[in-house]
């Protein structure tokens, strides 16, 4: 069991979180935007999550913190 | 449960400027994890450049001065030469280097100032708006080679690895790419090196991180990753160049 803490306003919804993940827990919302007006990430199969850091590894700019 | 990642404690609170899916935020992160583990906290001085990263000084727990473009190793070199015990970096971009501070990089080398440089090759001039660097690859698009560098007009790249490592100042040199995940984790372990060679008295350390602009390069952040494992590290060959 993992945990995700995603700083969404950190987020510019880059995605390259979601291509890094190997199990496709992480999708770029259509609706959900932050106080820049970015399209953030989000959980979508929290699931799934190992706990790997691949995600966080990937960020630019630090949004993920990981717990497993 | 226990923290497997976290934003490291050299980075302050202050958000990231960069665009969207810049690996710029991935270097800044690189560099605060290594100085976390060797741990500089305190005594770790920091340069900044003239160039995208040009507020750097905002973003690492550190004391920073801002140098005038290119020439980061040259105040980097002074920080060093009156505070020995500093850990003491400079962090520039490739049109900060490889171009105008081109002097400053290749005499620091060549000096064996034991300073570590973090240099950042996107290929192109980010902040000013996209135009040609001295690293820009043949054929790729710039807003001053808007039909592609061509070798007969523009010349060819610099690869500044390959050079500062034919001469016999540096202690180690070494490009790494931050295109994936496994990129990336051997990225950190260079980064490590080049700051643990400074600690050790090793003298010059450089590591070329060949990033992204996906802004100025017109494609998706995804799509500038695939550019640098296709296109840049074709021309720009992963690897350690120099460690002595």
């Amino acid at each position: 069991m993992a945990k995700l803490t995603i700083n969404k306003e950190l987020c510019k919804g880059c995605g390259l979180c979601v291509t890094a993940c190997p199990k496709g827990v992480l999708g770029v919302s259509d609706k959900d935007t932050n106080g820049k007006g970015y399209y953030v990430v989000e959980e979508v199969d929290a699931a799934a999550c190992i706990g790997c850091a691949f995600c966080a590894t990937m960020c630019p700019d630090c949004v993920i913190t990981v717990e497993k | 449960m226990a923290t497997v990642f976290e934003k490291p404690s050299f980075l302050t609170d202050v958000p990231f400027h960069y665009c969207p899916g810049c690996t710029h935020g991935i270097a800044h992160r690189l560099v605060a994890e290594a100085l976390d583990e060797i741990g500089a906290q305190g005594h770790c001085v920091g340069v900044a450049p003239v160039g995208c990263a040009v507020f750097a000084y905002n973003y690492f727990n550190c004391d920073m001065q801002e140098a005038a473009h290119g020439r980061a190793p040259a105040v980097a070199t002074g920080i060093k030469l009156t505070n020995p015990d500093n850990i003491v970096f400079a962090y520039q971009g490739d049109g900060d280097l490889a171009s105008i501070g081109m002097a400053e990089i290749v005499h620091a080398a060549t000096r064996g100032v034991n300073i570590t440089v973090i240099f950042i090759n996107n290929a192109i001039y980010g902040m000013t708006g996209g135009q040609m660097a001295p690293t820009t690859l043949l054929g790729q698009k710039a807003t001053t080679c808007p039909s592609g560098r061509s070798a007969e007009v523009n010349g060819y790249p610099i690869r500044m690895c390959e050079m500062l490592a034919t001469l016999d100042g540096p202690s180690y040199i070494a490009r790494c790419s931050l295109a994936d995940v496994k990129s990336v984790k051997q990225a950190k372990k260079a980064v490590l090196k080049a700051f643990q060679n400074q600690k050790e008295g090793k003298g010059f350390s450089f590591v070329e991180l060949l990033s992204t602009c996906p802004t100025n390069w017109h494609m998706s952040p995804v799509q500038a990753l695939d550019y640098v494992k296709n296109q840049m590290t074709a021309q720009y060959p992963l690897g350690v160049f120099k460690e002595v």
